[in-house]
């Protein structure tokens, strides 16, 4: 079973919820940080990694001894990464989506297909999880093709636990496609219920069921439970403010290794994603 | 000699506009006669690459020059690949722009005078079709 968390607004706690949970599952787990921009669950499951591989993206290199500067790649490029200038082609590797259309169209057959690293993947162990995430390289602006790659090692064999970037944007939209299930993390406040809000419009887009986590529960406004409430939204765990979890967290410490009666509480949280799924 | 100034009207009285990429119109005039030809900027909305694009419409004009406010990396890197000169500064209207670069024979702004950063209004994080 794939499970994905997600959010809509960042720091609401989904590394911690996604950590939690994957900890909690007993037997092999697969867990897969795809927020590649940022990585963070490493930090509290410390993988061991074994094996890094690179991801890379083809963009074009054009011939222009056979090229006649006709326009053809520019016109169909949607990302306006080609030029054709009166004798000279210039290509924009930055903006290029490795779509592979420019290549495929150029009537001289001009243009071939060259990768350019964008990041890289690394694989490894962390007690009984196999655990992979991607890192987008500085100044590189395309996180979907590193979490397409992340996603070819699912095992559908084993639950996966997948850690999804903030926001509701296409690297979201890439790491929580085809989920199970998705947990969406949220916090009782005006912009948690803003971004909650457009999450879920996402989801319903993506057809993949979803349940809320609220956490810091005890404190802000009533809103969310509301909209959920009203909305059929079930609302699989509330989480308190504590003090001590942000401390933890702050430490790289996972709450399930400190605060055993945790790991009860998202063992629970896991058997209810089953069944909600189900339903 | 024909220019392009970036306007945001359709005519020599328009306010001249200082963005390049993503600006109303190009004006593109005869520097003597004044004669011109006024494009609606088809590029407005792009999701990225406005620059390139604009860059690329204003070469296939056969223009000398550019004159505007701001010229980003992309449209740059276009313009100075077809040699096409830039001039950074526009005031007034199109019509004052043009006098007012005729007095200094129209000479290209430097380097890093007319470099800089775009609208970056694009992402690259491709759109629904």
């Amino acid at each position: 079973m794939i499970i994905s968390i997600a959010s809509g607004k960042g720091g609401t706690g989904k590394t911690t919820v996604a950590v939690s949970l994957a900890l909690s599952i007993e037997g092999e787990a697969q867990f897969l940080d795809c927020d590649v921009e940022e990585p963070n669950a490493h930090i509290f499951l410390k993988p061991e990694i074994k094996e890094t591989r690179d991801v890379a993206i083809p963009v074009p290199e054009i011939d222009e001894s056979r090229c006649d500067f006709c326009g053809r790649c520019a016109e169909i490029c949607a990302y306006n990464a080609i030029a054709v200038l009166k004798d000279n082609v210039l290509t924009f590797p930055h903006s290029c989506h490795g779509c592979g259309g420019c290549s495929l169209l150029c009537p001289q057959k001009a243009i071939t297909e060259v990768d350019k690293k964008i990041g890289v993947l690394e694989f490894g162990n962390s007690g009984n999880l196999q655990f992979a995430h991607g890192k987008l390289n500085i100044g590189e602006a395309m996180s979907p093709p590193i979490i397409r790659a992340l996603k070819k090692f699912i095992n559908p064999a084993m639950p996966v636990i997948i850690d999804a970037p903030p926001g509701t944007s296409c690297p979201v939209i890439e790491a929580s496609k085809g989920s199970d299930f998705c947990v969406l993390v949220t916090e009782p406040t005006p912009f948690g219920l803003n971004d909650l809000v457009l999450a879920v419009e996402v989801l319903r887009k993506l057809a993949v069921p979803f349940g809320v986590v609220i956490n810091r529960a005890d404190i802000g406004d009533d809103k969310t439970e509301l909209y959920c409430k009203k909305n059929n939204i079930p609302v699989l765990m509330r989480i308190p403010f504590e003090r001590e979890i942000a401390s933890l967290y702050s430490q790289g410490i996972p709450i399930v290794q400190k605060k055993k009666e945790y790991t009860r509480k998202f063992r629970d949280l896991f058997e209810l994603i089953k069944e909600t799924a189900i339903k | 000699m024909k220019v392009c100034v970036t306007s945001q009207g359709d005519n020599l009285d328009s306010p001249a506009d200082p963005r390049f990429g993503r600006c109303g119109y190009f004006i593109i005039a005869d520097a003597e006669t004044l004669e011109f030809e006024a494009i609606k900027n088809p590029n407005v909305d792009a999701t990225g690459g406005a620059g390139i694009k604009s860059g690329q419409l204003v070469v296939g004009k056969d223009v000398k020059a550019v004159i505007t406010g701001k010229v980003g990396p992309n449209a740059l890197k276009t313009l100075e690949a077809a040699g096409v000169d830039m001039i950074i500064g526009v005031s007034g209207s199109v019509r004052e722009t043009i006098e007012r670069h005729k007095k200094s024979d129209f000479k290209p702004s430097q380097g890093t005078d007319a470099g800089g950063r775009g609208m970056s209004k694009g992402r690259g994080q491709g759109r629904n079709r």
